[in-house]
């Protein structure tokens, strides 16, 4: 939010003191060279992904997508490039490409598909205009593609139902063992904070194995809930949850208590109110556990109509390259509703994870 | 009909006893004031009370109930918290009808009883604000009405003043005298100023270290303290306390040698001291007077307080011991003088043992 | 008194939410309310946390005594009856070698598990400090005076919202032999030759050599007269700029030919990328916590410094590390544990490739038990609890080491 009118200033405001110094110039040079570091391959990725298919088996490296115009043959039942043919007198004319012949090229002046002429591949170049194309998205999901190799709303619900739901329950069981470890006395409260707290420090990658036969022996494998489940008690949520429920005074609960609110009650009206702050980060925690989640769902699910969309894209990367189109499209896609979120979110993401530690 | 008794009430955290057998009986309709220093366990009295805190030996009987029990919410009672309590994400109007919600109230009912509480306490312009909103009386008064309207058998009050200024003290103190006037209701009330106590309570219950000093009417306290702790405790600026030894035991009652030298007698019964017996006499800063001449003892002036009104002397005796006089008025006193006082009529003075620091009850 | 009762506002459509929630809670309260009742308000709390108990036992503390369990079986079977003990077999085989360090010589499961174990080994090594170093760099400029602030942490940050198969995708098209990042490097290279080859290369050259002169004069000749400065400028620029001429033949470039990145077994270009791309996808991270350890310095402290004519550089070392010093062990702490487990961006990157360049020790353990036609869970387990071994040793010794520090 640089106001415009006023770069001068912004460019000599710092440090009151010192005036603007070198150091600054090198600081602001930094953090240019890290932006473009981080935003330009996002950006030529996006670009790429809306390049029509030969652009990119081609890899046409210019930044915007160029796309050949076509024009109709003489019957009109298939299509032919156009080119700009420079005649050796200097004059110029559009003439459509019928193929090539040793190094002289059959060609046709647009307007005239009957006549056909010989001219030398080194007199024409190819014609283009800038035009994205977004078939590239609409394919793959509406269109008729879709279902062959790449079903992305499948997936794209898949992944939407793992998200919701798993965050849902995450808030839920976390935040009431958060309640019971923060405002309850009774036996065994230290042990259990001490048994979630060192399960941080465990990875859940060496549990792989047992954890799969856990979840195949439950009937849950290739079903979304066994992706759900066994994440939704995360010692990071209890922990998080219970620091900032330990900062809620004990008055407010006994003050629910004389007015004759159940415990529950207390939990739900009172505790859960109170906690939105952290609660919302562990949401955004959430939402971006599930929606990136890889390795397990690669492990859970096998069969494609229950992959989600990062096991989804992963499978159609490995399988083939004649669809490259359609993948980038689809990665595009997949960093949408993230992105959205965190354009809307993003103080209150960064400030969150911030004041947690918590990734 | 709403009593409430304790019988041998103690409590303890883990090893440490902090409420050492309370038996106490309060009647219906008495506001009651716990008193005394901080960490004496009057709070925790009041949370046991309450129901907040479990008791754990003794018995709590409401209306001759034993309710040690009961939980909370159904002994009938509400409690007005030091910080006030109030639920911030709801508005006034919710936070006075949570309650009653809880308890099934029918709606109109509600609103019939928060609309009343709202109107007894001024606060109907309020009710859709949040507490983030009030000013510290505000919530004060909030924080009364979710008490009001849940009509309880017996209000609860704990150091609901401590979080204002000195004015505003002044003012909610003389509201909640009026509430309990128009409400008749029997209000139990912790603090530890005992300014409040003195102005607001029908009878004061003194607490120190768990124990229960002394129960009775303001007055009383005032002028028959039963210890030490009482007698230096009700009362500002403090009571003086002289050491001295008994001299004489006679029919007007003890008389007593002072250290800071000179003689006085006081009208008190004499069980448990006998001439030789190390006693400490308690007169009141407002019964000394100034004498010109031989007067009782004489004081060396360190600090003369001027409030216009009144005057104030703080000055050391010939045995180091300090004092304080108050007198009405101004006075041409200055520091450094030394002045004669004579110490208060003798029907005002206080005789305790020195060990025990029991006061010896006056002759009748 | 009921009709002269203040009007209840209209606050449906407004709270519809907190109306809903209420109506949730009411509902769930009935139950929840007579349990209560049966069994006490305190022990309510047990209730609470009955759904997390269970859970988190089911799937994290029972596997974890599972994985003992398997690590000492064989067969391919998931039903635990049907998988035979076998001892330490699993272990042997993964251990039993000639040489530790040479992968080479161990038997199929010993290699993968020991090529993993190392290319991890290294990938911590190198990609923790770097990470660590440019993070702290990035937060450090950012702590300073510095204009719109919130936008550049978001920009940062930004890439720790992408899913690891999104940052996959990106790079590796960026990567591809014909991608991007080759283009742009072959048309760098031709075009520094042909600047070094115009016309315009000599006088260019003559203006910058001049512009660094100038600037190194002014630090150096500070308090000279300006005469001087000038002198000092000219004599710079010509001793630069015919330095540069008489090379000029030797500062062209050999033309580019471009470089398959994720692919060059011979290189270490794969493990190279695949280091520079976890490193774009977690930096932000990083940067927002020594951020926020930076923002929690309190500023009197450097004000009391700058008093006491403390320079800046000292006010560094002496101020702004060994305060940031918690942060930093934090930090470390879990990228280095992060780091250890190191999966999907690589996996879906290179999948482990060229050959086994880049093949992580999570790499082992998932393909052992769930790829191929042999599904060899005991190996994976018994991987598993090796690993765990080293991570525990590992973060251990350093959260001792660091106390040792900060204590003596």
């Amino acid at each position: 939010m640089i106001n415009s009118t006023d770069v001068s200033s912004f460019l000599t405001r710092k440090r009151a003191r010192h005036g603007f110094d070198w150091t600054d110039v090198l600081s602001y040079a930094y953090l240019a060279l890290g932006v473009l570091l981080v935003a330009l391959p996002i950006f030529w990725m996006f670009m790429s992904s809306i390049k029509s298919p030969r652009a990119l088996v081609e890899n046409d490296p210019r930044l915007l997508p160029h796309e050949q115009l076509t024009t109709p043959s003489a019957d009109g039942s298939r299509s032919h490039g156009v080119f700009l043919w420079t005649k050796p007198d200097g004059s110029q004319v559009d003439v459509g490409f019928i193929g090539p012949r040793g190094v002289n090229a059959r060609v046709f002046e647009i307007g005239k598909p009957a006549e056909i002429i010989e001219v030398p591949r080194s007199q024409i170049v190819r014609k283009e205009v800038v035009q994205p194309r977004w078939e590239n998205y609409s394919e793959p999901t509406i269109g008729s593609t879709q279902s062959r190799n790449f079903n992305f709303l499948r997936y794209f619900w898949n992944s939407t139902f793992v998200t919701v739901v798993a965050t849902l329950l995450t808030l839920v069981v976390n935040a009431m063992a958060a309640f019971a470890l923060s405002k309850y006395r009774f036996r065994g409260r230290d042990a259990m904070v001490i048994v979630i707290v060192s399960t941080l420090l465990i990875p859940p990658t060496v549990i792989l194995v047992p954890l799969f036969i856990t979840v195949s022996s439950l009937g849950m494998l290739n079903s979304l809930w066994g992706v759900i489940i066994p994440a939704i008690a995360t010692p990071t949520g209890v922990f998080l949850l219970r620091q900032y429920m330990l900062t809620i005074p004990d008055e407010l609960l006994e003050a629910a208590r004389m007015d004759g609110a159940s415990e529950w009650k207390i939990f739900w009206r009172i505790m859960l109110p109170l906690s939105l702050p952290a609660l919302s980060v562990l949401a955004i925690l959430s939402v971006m556990w599930r929606w990136n989640d890889f390795m397990w769902p690669l492990i859970v699910l096998t069969q494609s109509e229950v992959f989600t969309l990062q096991l989804g894209l992963s499978t159609f990367k490995g399988e083939l390259n004649d669809n490259m189109h359609h993948l980038l499209a689809m990665t595009v896609l997949t960093l949408l509703p993230v992105t959205l979120v965190f354009v809307v979110l993003q103080k209150h993401i960064t400030t969150g994870i911030a004041n947690t530690g918590l990734k | 009909m709403s009593t409430l008794e304790l019988k041998q009430v103690t409590k303890s955290f883990g090893a440490t006893q902090v409420i050492k057998g309370i038996d106490l009986a309060i009647n219906h309709g008495e506001f009651v004031v716990f008193v005394g220093p901080s960490g004496c366990g009057k709070s925790t009295l009041l949370r046991m009370i309450a129901g907040l805190e479990p008791v754990s030996t003794g018995e709590v009987r409401i209306d001759d109930a034993i309710v040690n029990e009961v939980p909370a919410a159904e002994r009938g009672l509400a409690m007005v918290f030091q910080s006030y309590a109030l639920y911030p994400h709801m508005s006034v109007r919710q936070n006075l009808s949570f309650g009653l919600e809880n308890l099934k109230t029918p709606k109109p009912e509600v609103e019939r009883r928060v609309a009343e509480a709202a109107r007894m306490l001024r606060m109907e312009q309020l009710l859709e604000r949040r507490p983030g909103q009030l000013s510290g009386g505000q919530r004060q008064r909030v924080a009364i009405g979710r008490a009001v309207v849940r009509e309880p058998k017996i209000f609860l009050f704990d150091e609901p003043l401590s979080n204002l200024d000195a004015e505003l003290r002044v003012q909610m103190r003389v509201e909640i005298g009026n509430l309990h006037q128009r409400l008749g209701n029997t209000m139990i009330y912790v603090t530890h100023d005992q300014v409040e106590a003195m102005t607001m309570a029908d009878r004061i219950a003194v607490l120190k270290d768990g124990r229960l000093e002394q129960f009775g009417r303001p007055l009383d306290l005032y002028n028959r303290p039963a210890n030490l702790f009482v007698a230096g405790f009700i009362g500002s600026p403090r009571m003086n306390f002289l050491n001295g030894t008994v001299k004489a035991l006679g029919s007007e009652g003890v008389k007593v040698a002072l250290d800071a030298g000179g003689e006085v007698s006081v009208p008190c019964q004499f069980q448990g001291i006998a001439p030789g017996s190390a006693v400490k006499l308690g007169v009141r800063p407002e019964h000394i007077s100034l004498k010109d001449a031989g007067g009782d003892v004489s004081l060396s002036v360190s600090i003369t307080e001027q409030l216009g009104g009144e005057s104030y002397l703080h000055g050391t005796l010939p045995s180091g011991e300090t004092l304080s006089v108050r007198l009405a008025g101004q006075t041409r006193v200055v520091r450094g003088d030394t002045v004669g006082l004579g110490l208060a009529d003798p029907a005002l003075r206080h005789l305790f043992h020195a060990e025990t620091g029991l006061a010896l009850p006056p002759l009748t | 008194m009921a009709d002269t009762s203040i009007p209840t506002p209209s606050r449906a459509p407004a709270n519809l939410v907190g109306w809903l929630w209420g109506k949730l809670g009411d509902v769930l309260d009935g139950p929840f309310r007579a349990l209560q009742r049966h069994i006490g308000a305190n022990r309510m709390a047990y209730v609470f946390l009955a759904p997390n108990v269970l859970v988190f036992g089911l799937f994290s503390f029972w596997p974890m005594l599972l994985n003992f369990y398997i690590a000492f079986t064989g067969g391919q079977s998931v039903i635990l009856a049907e998988r035979p003990f076998v001892g330490l077999a699993n272990f042997r085989e993964l251990l039993d070698c000639p040489s530790w360090l040479d992968p080479k010589t161990c038997p199929v499961a010993g290699f993968s598990f020991w090529t993993g174990i190392w290319n991890t080994l290294f990938f911590a090594v190198v990609q923790v400090p770097i990470m660590i170093v440019v993070a702290l760099v990035t937060a450090l400029i950012l702590n300073r005076d510095i204009r719109a602030r919130g936008f550049w942490r978001a920009v940062y940050f930004y890439p720790v919202m992408l899913s690891p198969v999104v940052v996959a995708v990106i790079w590796d098209w960026v990567l591809k032999r014909r991608g991007i990042l080759n283009a742009l490097l072959s048309d760098g290279v031709d075009g520094w030759n042909a600047f070094v080859g115009s016309n315009l290369f000599v006088p260019i050259l003559a203006g910058l050599s001049g512009l660094a002169a100038w600037a190194f004069c002014q630090r150096l000749l500070r308090d000279r007269p300006v005469w001087l400065k000038l002198v000092g400028t000219g004599l710079g620029a010509l001793v630069i700029a015919f330095i540069l001429t008489s090379f000029r033949a030797n500062l062209a470039f050999e033309p580019y030919r471009p470089i398959n990145w994720l692919i060059d077994v011979r290189s270490g270009w794969p493990m190279f990328w695949v280091i520079f791309v976890y490193t774009w996808g977690h930096l932000g991270f990083y940067m927002l916590i020594l951020l926020a350890g930076l923002q929690a310095i309190p500023k009197d402290l450097y004000e009391a410094a700058e008093m006491d004519g403390t320079s800046k550089s000292r006010a560094f070392w002496r101020i702004t590390l060994p305060l940031l010093m918690p942060t930093m062990i934090v930090v470390l702490v879990l990228s280095l544990i992060r780091a250890f487990q190191v999966f999907d961006e690589v996996y879906v990157l290179t999948g482990g490739g060229p050959g086994q360049a880049t093949k992580m020790i999570i790499q082992h353990i998932y393909e052992s038990a769930f790829i191929g036609d042999a599904k060899r869970y005991g190996i994976a387990a018994a991987s598993s609890m090796l690993v765990a071994g080293l991570l525990l040793i590992l973060t251990l010794g350093q959260l001792a080491a660091t106390r040792k520090k900060a204590g003596g």
